[in-house]
Formats: structure tokens, sequence, C-alpha cells
């Protein structure tokens, strides 16, 4: 019988320590892993380099100055073009290091990590203003007759991962239900055993995972993943169809808060300032407000 | 103003050209103009584009924007994208905050990248793009800002870098076409320079000089943009009932 690997957000989130690297699965506002995000919030951890196609994840832990360096190709909303929070640090100057990739490179960064290979080549990037920024990048040339020269995007290894899924079993067999599993595998393949952590909306035997969807969405296996986490309603307030849509309301109030400290301040502490639970029962109760004002 | 000289029309009509003869591969948009330039393409002289819903599904049926009846037939994970961007079975039609005569093309950050004075996108996936796939662009509002003789941080490459880059590159980069609310520009000159293609109607040659900050190459002879058909004009109402299109070119 294989291992339960059930634990908590909090323990997940111990697990982190100032200083790693740490890769978020996702994209954008779409399917991350928020409530061990939040986690990460309640924790000492600081000076942490994110990995992430970004975007509240990687604002919410800039707002909350735990981030010293950045590797990402973009950082959005989707439904509004720009994250606040990680414009700000990164006008203000408060983030002190970027890596800025473009989003197939950041893909073959993670996929040379899980394939333990040093590099892979690409073309995208080359000539582009991304290799004057990114002065540590090397090309190399085909050994072939065609001779042409490549980047080579090194390997981007992490100390750890989090990604949310739909459905999981205790042991870490995990399926997506939505569109897109997005670059999850290779978060958890680029990241070192011991700190790839799981969480699901819910968590089913696994003989169930098969009556949510065909064998097609079961695309992590347990020996991608250290811990499993059920936290329904995690991804919030990103999408994680088709258990819910993105919730708009609230990630408008969201980028309305983060326009000045003081409004931010009054936002960060209603909803972050607790547990999970908390956070969960203060955005529903957020929304009755809204309904009775409207 | 006529449903034919509507100034969204005229532009969805120019973005829907750009796709012409692109054959069977994945046409691309990112904003409202652009995508129904590729799905009014697709629905009259280029039927075998593919094209996508925006999420992860190519669509077979006129989806009007933000639609949800689909038919789906395809799957397009954003891992496929990329699979289908650098095997190069792709045209994109994206926009630009800055753009210069070359098609260098800026969507990351305004001012040093180091600290910019304005964070945008990130580069996203323009480098891949430009070097991998065709890649055109809309710019709704056609100033001296955005057509600048150097963008702040070269996000997708143009024809000088390209220049000096391998045979490989050199012969597969192509940039067709950049369409804006007053002209369609191209870069088919001897040196690759951004040449002025055609007019809108009711802009002149000078207006376009006006608001462009490098030297544009303009031909003796510039025509008109030309406007929809009948046909064109039906299909793109079913493509956009509600006119999102004339919020982008307001």
């Amino acid at each position: 019988m294989a291992r339960d690997k059930r634990m908590t957000l909090d323990d997940a989130a111990a697990h982190v320590k100032s200083g790693m690297t740490i890769g978020i699965g996702g994209w954008g506002s779409r399917r991350k892993p928020m409530s061990l995000v939040r986690a990460l919030l309640r924790t000492d951890a600081k000076d942490l380099t994110v990995v992430s196609y970004g975007g509240p994840d990687v604002g919410l832990l800039c707002a909350a100055g735990k981030v010293k360096k950045v590797v990402y190709g973009f950082v959005s909303l989707d439904s509004i073009a720009l994250e606040p929070h990680f414009r700000s640090a990164r006008q203000s100057g408060s983030i002190a290091e970027c890596v800025e990739y473009d989003e197939g490179m950041l893909q073959w960064a993670l996929y040379a990590a899980s394939l333990r290979l040093p590099f892979l080549p690409t073309r995208a990037g080359l000539g582009s203003d991304v290799t004057v920024v990114n002065p540590q990048l090397r090309t190399i040339t085909s050994p072939y007759a065609d001779g042409e020269e490549l980047l080579a995007v090194p390997s981007l290894e992490l100390d750890a991962a989090f990604v949310h899924l739909n459905r999981a079993d205790m042991h870490g067999n995990a399926q997506f239900l939505g569109p897109d599993l997005y670059f999850d595998d290779l978060f958890l393949g680029a990241c070192a055993t011991g700190r790839r952590f799981l969480s699901c909306e819910k968590i089913v035997t696994s003989d169930e995972l098969l009556k949510n969807g065909s064998f097609h969405t079961i695309k992590i296996n347990r020996s991608m993943v250290d811990g499993v986490i059920e936290s329904p309603n995690g991804s919030h307030f990103t999408h994680c169809t088709p258990d819910y849509e993105r919730d708009e309301k609230f990630q408008s109030a969201y980028v309305k808060a983060a326009a000045d400290p003081e409004s931010w301040s009054a936002f960060a502490s209603r909803f972050l300032g607790g547990s999970e639970a908390d956070y969960q029962a203060e955005v529903k109760k957020w929304h009755d407000e809204q309904k009775a004002q409207a | 103003m006529t449903a034919s000289t509507n100034l969204a029309n005229i532009c969805v009509v120019a973005a829907a050209e750009a796709f012409r003869g692109n054959g069977e591969i994945f046409g691309s948009g990112m904003g409202t103009i652009q995508t129904l330039g590729v799905r009014l393409a697709r629905a009259t002289f280029e039927p075998d584009l593919l094209v996508s819903d925006g999420e992860a599904f190519f669509v077979a049926n006129n989806l009007p924007i933000g639609g949800s009846n689909k038919v789906i037939e395809g799957w397009v994970p954003f891992r496929q994208v990329f699979d289908t961007v650098w095997g190069g079975r792709r045209h994109v039609m994206m926009g630009a905050s800055q753009i210069d005569m070359y098609g260098n093309s800026n969507i990351a950050n305004i001012g040093p990248w180091k600290q910019p004075k304005a964070q945008l996108l990130g580069v996203r996936g323009a480098p891949g793009n430009t070097i991998n796939n065709k890649t055109s662009f809309f710019i709704p509002k056609h100033t001296s800002k955005v057509f600048v003789e150097k963008v702040d941080m070269v996000s997708g490459i143009g024809y000088d870098r390209v220049a000096k880059m391998s045979k490989w590159t050199r012969d597969n980069f192509c940039l067709p076409r950049v369409i804006t609310n007053l002209c369609v520009l191209d870069f088919e000159t001897p040196d690759n320079r951004m040449r002025l293609r055609s007019v809108h109607p009711g802009v002149t040659v000078d207006d376009v000089i006006a608001n462009t900050g490098f030297e544009l190459v303009i031909p003796t002879d510039v025509p008109v943009s030309r406007g929809p058909s009948a046909e064109e004009l039906s299909i793109i109402e079913t493509l956009d009932p509600r006119g999102l299109r004339n919020k982008e070119v307001a």
C-alpha cells in the first residue's frame, strides 16, 4: 500500500525556508495554489526566489516583502492585464533581482531540470533583450552540419514546488479537470524530492479518479509528490475550472485595494490575517455584503 | 460614417487581410480587432485557418467574441501552443506598446528594465513568437510615443537584428503587417524598413508621418485601405454583435 501523504497547508508551508527557490504552478490568474501561497504568507520565510507564470501568487509574496528574486515570463491577472503589487515592486525597485524569460524559455528551464539536463537549446529569446538583461545566458553551436547558434536555456532547479489540482488521492496521484494542465508537471519535476506539495479541491480514493474524467486527465503520479493537501476553493480568487470560475469581483477588489498602502493594509488584515478557514469565511461574508449593498 | 467606412470595420478587414494566403496554420489574435480579423479571414477567403477560443480549444464554427456555443475541433493547451509556435505553424497578431522602423517591439516595460517607469506585461511569448512564427501587430492608437526611434525593451525582434542572425532565422523570419487606427504598414522594402502600405479612409499620408517617430518608407502611390464587402459586414456583425470592436479604436 502506497503511503498516505496527507498534510495541512501549514505543514507544507513550514518546509519552505528563507532563501529557497520556490516554483508555483498555474498560469496568470488560473488554477494557482493560492491557499498554499496564503499559508506561506503566515510563515517567517523570506528572501525567496519565486519561479512562476505569474499572477496574484507573485503579487502577494511581493506585497508581503518575502521576495528577493522573481523568475518569470509575465505577471498578469488575465482579465486585468497588470498585477498591481508586482508592478509597484518593479517600479520602486524593491525586488533585488529579476530574471525575465520568454514563456517558452521558462518551460525549457523547468523541463531541463526535470530531465536532469544542464540546459535545453531553443531559438526563443535569441536576438531579443532577454539576452541583454540576462547576461548569464549562453549560446551553443549545433554540432551538426547546420552549425546554427542556439540559446542554451539553463536548468532551473527548485527547492520547493506548490501546485493546485482538481482531484488527488492521498498518495499524490492527481488529476486536472480543466482545459489545461499548464506546466504543473514540470514544476513538480524540477523540484527536489521532499518539498513537492500538491493541494486539491478534493481528495478521493484512487478508483474514484477515473469517475471524474478520462485517464488522460491523470497527469501527475505519486512519485512526483511529497505532500497532499485537501483545500476546497484553494485557488480562490483565481479560477479552477470546472470546479469554479475566477472570482472577478473579488479580483477587482484586490486590485483596487492594492492601489494605496492604507487600503491594502485594511484588505490584508481582513483577509490575510488569519487561517485559510478564516480567509474563506471572510470572502463569503464580503460577497454577502456586496449583495446586500447591490 | 457608414458601416463600410467605420474605422473598427476597416481595421478588422485589414487584420483579416494579413492572414490571406496563410493556409492551414493556427491564426491567433490577441485582442478584439485581431481576433475578429482572423475569424473573418477564416469565414471568407482563408477557410483552412485554425482559430481558437482564446483558451485551449480550436473552434470550427464562427464563434462570436465571448461566445460559448463552441464547436470544438481540437485541443490546444499552452504546451501545444508553444509547440505550434516553435514549429512555425502559426501567425499571431499581437499588440505592442512600442515599435521601431525594423519592427522591434516592446510589451515588457517603459523606461529602463532594471527599474522601469512603468512595468507592463513582461516579454511574455514575444521573443519566441517573433523568431519562430509569423507575427503581425495591431496598434489601436498610432502616435509617435508608440512608433519610436528605439524601443525601451526589445521583446519581439525586428529585421535589423535578424539580419545579423543565423541563416535559418533570416530565411524564416516574417513580420507580415502592422495595422493601426490610421493605416496599414508592412516591411516589404529592400532593407526591411517599415513601409506605408495603405491609409484608412479619411486619413492622409501626412497624418501618418506626423504621428510616427521615425522615417517611414512612403511609396509614390499610397492606396486607401479597403472597407468590408456586404458579406464581410454581415459576418463581422455575427462575430461581434455587441460592437466591442468599436471600443478598441474609439
